[in-house]
């Protein structure tokens, strides 16, 4: 399908840019983009989802707007406190880009719906709020086949990775999963959450703008891939780092002797 | 030995493993992940990775708010 002329205008710097240009345009607007949790991380990426033409955006949330979460969940605002987050992100998103569907999910992610709703989707970026939705959304993007963008924060640090673990490496060994870096979820209460610890909300938009734009590259295939990386930045000493990940043999998901064939362990 | 832990020297006396040196650190393993020369040691590997001289360890706290 053939931009239009507003299109041409609206996409131009993206255009211009040889890595992403005419065919990377039509990439983003033909692809299907699931963002878990419209959030810190999630308001972030879905604003320059939605301005970048990422056709389809679904949005996955159960939650409403309240005036704590506006000091860093900038795709929702005043007008909208008591909102359902997906009704407050889609109004933000229709004001910014009428190119873009949105797909609305207001409930929860569960063992049920997890591997149905992600398998509607190209790709998957998670910014949820807790340990357990994040071995779901990872486990079901396994099991789905579907790049999973996974970015996390802490009050001052922020992580971030892709992952593609049905997908080998050059040499033939399996890329790693989620479980790789986090074995086990850790016990409920161990470490804090943004709501008992609090959270810089800069650090969020610097979390989920990186978030975007590792699924802009993936759907376009700019540059180089974040699988088998892992990026940590730390806000207070300004520091980011990129390291390897590589795929721990013992995990049950896709190590050797992988044990995880559905999501029945998250019932 | 030493090494370079979170940025700073640090001497460690006799051989000690990745499991070894959280311990002395008292931290979980649940709760971080442990970077050793610039790559995340597999969480099944802790007791068989030795450490050696010169190597750069940060210890990597998880993290999942959104």
């Amino acid at each position: 399908m053939a931009l239009s002329d507003t299109q041409l205008e609206r996409y131009a710097r993206h255009i211009v840019l040889k890595e992403i240009g005419g065919p990377g345009q039509q990439k983003l607007l033909g692809a299907r983009v699931l963002v878990i949790g419209a959030g810190g991380l999630g308001s972030p990426a879905l604003l320059y989802l939605a301005a970048a033409g990422a056709g389809t955006l679904g949005i996955i949330d159960d939650d409403k707007v309240s005036l704590s979460n506006l000091q860093r969940q900038i795709i929702h605002d005043t007008d909208h406190l008591d909102a359902a987050k997906t009704q407050s992100a889609a109004a933000a998103i229709a004001r910014l880009n009428p190119d873009v569907k949105v797909e609305l999910h207001e409930e929860r992610l569960t063992a049920q719906n997890a591997l149905e709703i992600i398998s509607r989707y190209d790709i998957v970026a998670d910014g949820c709020d807790n340990f357990a939705t994040r071995f779901l959304v990872s486990d079901a993007c396994f099991l789905a086949r579907r790049p999973l963008v996974s970015a996390a924060v802490g009050p001052f640090e922020g992580q971030l990775a892709t992952f593609k673990p049905y997908e080998k490496d050059e040499e033939g060994t399996p890329l790693p999963t989620y479980r790789c870096l986090v074995p086990e979820a850790p016990a409920p209460g161990s470490i804090p959450t943004c709501e008992s610890a609090g959270v810089l909300g800069a650090l969020t938009g610097v979390m989920g703008s990186l978030q975007a734009l590792e699924v802009i590259k993936e759907i376009t295939g700019a540059g180089e891939s974040l699988t088998g990386k892992l990026l940590i930045y730390d806000a207070l000493d300004t520091r980011f780092r990129t390291i390897k990940l590589k795929r721990d043999p013992a995990n049950p998901l896709n190590g050797e002797n992988a044990s995880i064939t559905d999501l029945s362990h998250h019932a | 030995m030493q090494i370079i832990l979170n940025g700073e020297p640090r001497d460690l006396k006799g051989a000690l493993s990745v499991e070894g040196l959280l311990s002395q650190l008292g931290l979980e393993g649940r709760k971080v992940a442990v970077e050793r020369n610039l790559e995340i040691v597999p969480h099944s590997a802790y007791q068989d990775v030795m450490l050696e001289e010169g190597d750069r360890i940060e210890i990597v706290h998880f993290v999942g708010g959104g």
